[in-house]
C-alpha cells in the first residue's frame, strides 16, 4: 500500500516511515511542508496519506489546509490526520464531505503501534478512525440532545466505539460481546436515534458521525 | 422657543445663587487657609478645603443638568492610610509616632495642599460671581433692576426690563452654555492631571499584571515540576530497569517497558492541558475567531457564533479576549442556567468587540464574581472594558471592548489624488486671486493704464472685466477646495486615531 507522509519534526518523520514499512507500507513520499504536501499528494495520488496539521512554513493548520485542499482535488482521497491537540472544530471540517476516508487522531495514538496501523488501514479502506478524544467532546456538546439520553450505558458504549470508526466485529472484540450482540445493540440505537440502518459499516459510522455534529 | 429661553433664565438664576454661594464659601476657604498659614492652625485648612470641594460638586452637576457638559473630577487620588513600621510605630520624614493620627494628617495636608486643583478651585469660587455669575444671569438683572426703577419711580425703568426680555431668547442660552465652556476649563482636570491619572491608572495595572503574571509562572512550573517531569523521571527509570531485565526475564522487561509508555501517554496528557492554559493551540493556528467558535462547540449550550474581523488582532489583545469569552461561556454553564449562547465577534476602527448573551436567569454581579473580576484584571492590562447587564430573570449580556486591538491602518507615504490637489489649491490660489484678480480690478478702477503681467490689461476692452471675474472666481474656488479638502482629511484622521 502506498503512502504519503507529512511531519515536520525528522525523529517523528523517520519513526514513522520504519513504523509503516515495518507493516508492509511503502512510503511513497516523506515531506516536512504544506506545499510539498499538496504536491505529493495531488501527483502520488496514494492508498492513504499521513499528515501533521502543523507544518512549515507558517506552523498554523498548514497540514490541514492542504488535505482540505487535496479532498477537494481528489474526492474521498484517504487521509490520517495527527495532531498534539485535537479539536470538533477540525473533526467537523474534515467530515464536512461526508465521503469518508479520514482519520483524526492524537499523536499519541502513534505509540500503540498495531492500533495506529489498524486506523491507517481502516482509513485506506474507505473508513474513518476518530479518536477517542474527539468522540468524548462531540459526546459531551450534545448532553443536552434528547435521543441520546434514551441510550442505555451499554449501547453509550458501543455508539462511542462505533463514532471512532470501529467494525461491529472490532467492537465486540473490545467489549466483550458476540457481533450478533453487537449488530442488536447498534439496530436499537440506530432506532432510537431516528437513522436508516445500514449494513455498511462505513456508511453507519458516517451517519452517527453526521448525527452528532449535526447540533 | 419660549420654554428654551424660561429653561435658560432659571438656569441663569440657579447659577448666579449658586456663584453667590460659592462667593461666600470662597472667603470662608480663604479665611482658612490665611488662618493656617499665617498663624499656624493647619487643622483648619482640610475642613475648608473640602467645604470648597463640596460647593465646587454642586456646581458640576448645576452644569450637567443645565448644559449636559461633564465635567471631569481633577483632584489627584488620596494618599493610601499610612502604614506601621514592624515595631508599630509609624514614621513620617525623620520623625516617629505612637498612633497614625498625626502621619495621617500630614498626609492629607500635603496632598491638599500640593494639588493644583485646591488652588484652581478656590480661585473660581472668589472670581465667578463678579464675572460669568453676572454674564449668565444678566437678562434677568436687567428686568429685575427695571421693575425696581419703575417701582421708585422713574418710568425709564421699563427699557431696562424690554432690554432684558428682549435679549433674553437669543442670550441666554448661550450665556448658559458660556458658563459651562468656562466652568468645565477651570475646574475640569488639565492635561497635567489627566496624564497623572492616567499615570497612576496604568502604573495600578501593570502592578496587577505583574503579580498575576508571576503566578501564573508559579502554576505552570509546579505543574510541570510534579506532573510531566516526575513522569519523565519514571519513565527513564521504568526503561532503565527494562534493560536490566532484557537478558534474564524478556517478560518483566516488555510489561515495564508497557508502563513505560502508558506514562508517556499520560505526561503528554498533563502537557496539553497545560499548553491549552498558557495558549490554546487553535488560537495559535485560526486566530480568535476559530478558536471561540472551537470553544463554543465543546460546550453543551446551544451556541452561535458570529465573526466579523479585518484580521488577527494583536497576539496578547487577542489572547486576552479569548480568555474573556472561555470564561464567561462557562459561567453561562455553570452559574447562568443558559441554553443558547450567542457571541458576536467585531471591530469598529481599531476597537475590538465581544458580544456574549445568553438565555439564562440572569443575576451575574462583577462586584461578587471572582470571574467576572479576572476578566476585568486581564483586559484592564490592555484599557479594555467589560460590561455585563444581568437583570434577575436574564438574559444575560456581557461586552468586552478592547481599544487598540487592530493597528490603526497607516496612510500611505505616497501622496494620493486629494493631497496633490490640497498641495495645488494652497500653493496657487493666490496668483488668480490677487494679481490677476483683486489688483487689477484696483488697478483698473483707478484708471491707471499699466499692462505689466496682467492678464486681463492684454485682452481687448469688452473681456477685461469678464476675465478680473473670472480670476476672482477661480481663486475664490480653489481657495475654498482647499479649505474644504483639508478639513475633511483632518476629519478622517482624528476618526481613525479615536
Amino acid at each position: 500500500m502506498r503512502v504519503v507522509l507529512a511531519e515536520d519534526l525528522h525523529l517523528l518523520r523517520e519513526g514513522l516511515v520504519h513504523l509503516l514499512r515495518a507493516h508492509g507500507f511503502e512510503v511513497v513520499a516523506a515531506v516536512e511542508s504544506g506545499p510539498e504536501l499538496l504536491d505529493a499528494l495531488v501527483r502520488e495520488r496514494p492508498d492513504v496519506a499521513v499528515v501533521d496539521v502543523r507544518l512549515p512554513p507558517t506552523f498554523t493548520d498548514e497540514g490541514l489546509q492542504a488535505s482540505l485542499e487535496a479532498r477537494r482535488l481528489v474526492r474521498g482521497l484517504p487521509i490520517l490526520v495527527l495532531s498534539q491537540h485535537v479539536e470538533q472544530l477540525y473533526a467537523r471540517e474534515l467530515l464536512a464531505d461526508g465521503t469518508g476516508g479520514i482519520g483524526y487522531l492524537l499523536k499519541d495514538r502513534v505509540f500503540n503501534g498495531d492500533q495506529f496501523i489498524d486506523a491507517v488501514r481502516r482509513v485506506a479502506g474507505g473508513g474513518t478512525a476518530m479518536d477517542p478524544e474527539v468522540i468524548a467532546k462531540l459526546l459531551v456538546s450534545n448532553a443536552r440532545s434528547e435521543p441520546l439520553a434514551l441510550l442505555t450505558p451499554r449501547e453509550r458504549e458501543v455508539l462511542e466505539l462505533m463514532a471512532e470508526g470501529r467494525s461491529n466485529a472490532a467492537i465486540g472484540q473490545r467489549l466483550y460481546l458476540s457481533e450478533s450482540a453487537v449488530g442488536k445493540h447498534t439496530a436499537g440505537i440506530f432506532a432510537k436515534l431516528g437513522l436508516a440502518p445500514s449494513d455498511d459499516d462505513n456508511r453507519r459510522v458516517l451517519a452517527v458521525l453526521a448525527f452528532l455534529n449535526s447540533r | 422657543m419660549v420654554r428654551r429661553t424660561l429653561t435658560a433664565l432659571g438656569g441663569g438664576t440657579a447659577l448666579l445663587g449658586l456663584a453667590l454661594l460659592g462667593q461666600i464659601v470662597g472667603l470662608i476657604t480663604l479665611a482658612g487657609v490665611l488662618l493656617s498659614f499665617m498663624l499656624g492652625l493647619v487643622f483648619a485648612f482640610p475642613p475648608a478645603v473640602r467645604l470648597a470641594r463640596a460647593t465646587i460638586g454642586l456646581h458640576r452637576s448645576l452644569v450637567l443638568r443645565l448644559t449636559g457638559t461633564r465635567i471631569d473630577v481633577p483632584y489627584l487620588p488620596a494618599p493610601p492610610p499610612p502604614v506601621p513600621l514592624h515595631d508599630g510605630w509609624y514614621r513620617d520624614g525623620r520623625k516617629l509616632y505612637r498612633t497614625p493620627l498625626i502621619p495621617s494628617f500630614n498626609q492629607r495636608l500635603n496632598w491638599l495642599f500640593k494639588d493644583p486643583a485646591t488652588w484652581r478651585d478656590l480661585t473660581f469660587l472668589l472670581m465667578n460671581l463678579w464675572t460669568t455669575g453676572l454674564v449668565v444671569a444678566a437678562p434677568v438683572l436687567l428686568a429685575v433692576l427695571g421693575v425696581v426703577r419703575l417701582v421708585s419711580g422713574d418710568p425709564l425703568g421699563v427699557v431696562w426690563t424690554a432690554l432684558g426680555a428682549g435679549v433674553a431668547p437669543w442670550y441666554a442660552p448661550r450665556a448658559v452654555r458660556a458658563y459651562g465652556r468656562v466652568a468645565e476649563a477651570m475646574l475640569g482636570p488639565t492635561r497635567k492631571a489627566r496624564l497623572a491619572q492616567q499615570v497612576d491608572r496604568l502604573s495600578a495595572a501593570r502592578t496587577e499584571v505583574v503579580d498575576s503574571q508571576a503566578a501564573e509562572l508559579r502554576r505552570i512550573e509546579r505543574d510541570l515540576h510534579d506532573g510531566a517531569q516526575a513522569r519523565l523521571v519514571a519513565i527513564g527509570m521504568t526503561i532503565g530497569a527494562a534493560e536490566e531485565l532484557l537478558e534474564t526475564d524478556p517478560n518483566a522487561a516488555r510489561a515495564l517497558l508497557g508502563r513505560a509508555r502508558d506514562a508517556s501517554a499520560t505526561a503528554l496528557q498533563e502537557l496539553r492541558r497545560l499548553v491549552r492554559g498558557i495558549h490554546p493551540p487553535v488560537l495559535a493556528e485560526r486566530g480568535l475567531g476559530d478558536a471561540v467558535r472551537a470553544i463554543a462547540l465543546d460546550t453543551p449550550l446551544r451556541t452561535h457564533v458570529t465573526v466579523d474581523l479585518p484580521g488577527r488582532p494583536e497576539a496578547p489583545i487577542e489572547s486576552a479576549a479569548y480568555f474573556a469569552v472561555s470564561e464567561l461561556l462557562s459561567n453561562a454553564v455553570r452559574h447562568g442556567g443558559a441554553g443558547e449562547v450567542w457571541i458576536d465577534i467585531s471591530h469598529q476602527g481599531p476597537v475590538l468587540r465581544v458580544t456574549t448573551t445568553d438565555d439564562g436567569h440572569g443575576g451575574a454581579d462583577a462586584s461578587r464574581g471572582t470571574g467576572l473580576n479576572g476578566i476585568e484584571r486581564r483586559i484592564g492590562a490592555f484599557d479594555g472594558i467589560l460590561a455585563v447587564s444581568s437583570p434577575p430573570g436574564g438574559p444575560t449580556t456581557a461586552v468586552i471592548e478592547l481599544p487598540r486591538a487592530f493597528a490603526a491602518p497607516r496612510r500611505s507615504p505616497i501622496a494620493d489624488w486629494r493631497t496633490i490637489v490640497i498641495a495645488m489649491c494652497w500653493t496657487l490660489c493666490w496668483i488668480p486671486l490677487f494679481p490677476q484678480g483683486l489688483v487689477t480690478m484696483g488697478l483698473k478702477l483707478a484708471g491707471v493704464r499699466v499692462k505689466s503681467w496682467f492678464l486681463a490689461m492684454h485682452v481687448a476692452e469688452p473681456f477685461q472685466w469678464p476675465v478680473i471675474i473670472g480670476m476672482i472666481l477661480l481663486g475664490g474656488a480653489m481657495l475654498t477646495t482647499g479649505v474644504v479638502l483639508s478639513a475633511r482629511q483632518r476629519e478622517a484622521e482624528v476618526g481613525v486615531c479615536a
